[in-house]
């Protein structure tokens, strides 16, 4: 099977990803530049951390005017596993693959470090291979990982069990000490309705060996290589 | 014809910076400040010239890209 793993100009985990995917997960990957307009035949695509387009006028805002987004908004809509990683995630969510938006961060600082990420919702192609609400050791770098939904649509992702990705304690308890970033519900990451289009702030690529200070971030490409491997067909 | 775009975080939407600035100016010396929301400026410059043409093109590029309405409010003002 094979990732894609998109390069916007200023993206900066894109060879991360293409890292994890190829030499840690052992599968084909392939860097598509962001003037491309198609996927090269990938069954993942992965939107990578950075800044893509300087992250001008808000986060993620210029990219999604990028050539490629319209093959990855294609693949997104015939049910095909995209995950936005940090940038990526603001990425989705200014290009309407997800619900919601990001704010600056509450303390107002640029946040870098590894915390812990309960994962709620093992039914999704990035989440497949972990056990329910498995605490992985994760590690975020953001100034605008602040999600924000209104009230309705909050309760609306809550109820559709779209939050994906927590931030709690060590042993998975949800606690305002423990959010970086003032996110509603300590939310880390969400799916979309259809469950195939998954955004995370923290980057499961940059803990995916011991040698950087966390293995556990495997696991989430390896569910997707699980997922396409098993032709799993996951819905709502 | 030029049309000026103001967005700011929507009231219902924690502006994290704008609280930094209001402590910093109470920390300054201005103690009756009680609250700063801090927002984008942008100075559209158009080639029509029908202020009503103007007003509905710069609020539908307000609506589509300048501001994200998730979080943003906005309010477009075309100078005669």
């Amino acid at each position: 099977m094979k990732f894609a793993v998109v390069v916007f100009p200023g993206s900066n985990s894109d060879y991360d990803a293409f890292y994890a995917a190829s030499r840690v997960v052992g599968e084909q990957a392939e860097l598509v530049w962001h003037k491309d307009t198609d996927l090269k035949g990938a069954d993942v695509v992965i939107l990578p951390g950075g800044f893509a387009h300087g992250d001008y006028l808000r986060t993620g805002a210029i990219a999604r005017f990028s050539p490629i987004m319209a093959a990855v908004k294609a693949f997104a809509d015939r049910g095909g596993p995209v995950l936005g990683i940090c940038n990526g995630f603001q990425v989705l969510l200014e290009a309407g693959l997800l619900p919601g938006a990001m704010v600056r961060n509450d303390r107002v600082k640029f946040v870098s470090k590894i915390v812990p990420v309960r994962v709620d919702q093992t039914d999704t192609p990035f989440t497949v291979a972990c056990s329910s609400k498995q605490v992985l050791q994760l590690p975020i770098a953001h100034g605008e990982g602040n999600y924000y939904a209104p009230p309705d649509q909050l309760e609306q992702l809550e109820a559709n069990r779209q939050v994906i990705f927590r931030y709690t304690n060590p042993a998975g308890e949800v606690g305002s000490e423990w959010n970086p970033n003032g996110s509603l519900n300590s939310i880390a990451g969400i799916c979309n309705r259809q469950r195939n289009v998954v955004g995370l702030m923290p980057h499961p690529e940059r803990a995916s060996e011991l040698a950087l200070g966390s293995a556990d971030g495997r696991v989430v490409l390896a569910s997707a290589v699980r997922s396409v491997m098993d032709g799993v067909r996951l819905h709502a | 014809m030029k049309a000026r775009v103001y967005v700011t975080l929507k009231p219902s939407v924690f502006d994290p910076q704008g609280r930094v600035v209001a402590d910093a100016l109470v920390t300054l010396g201005y103690p009756d400040v009680k609250d700063v929301r801090q927002g984008k400026f942008f100075e559209v410059e158009l080639a029509d010239d029908d202020p009503a043409t103007a007003k509905a093109r710069v609020t539908e590029m307000a609506d589509k890209l300048l501001a994200n309405p998730v979080i943003e409010s906005y309010r477009v003002e075309v100078l005669q």
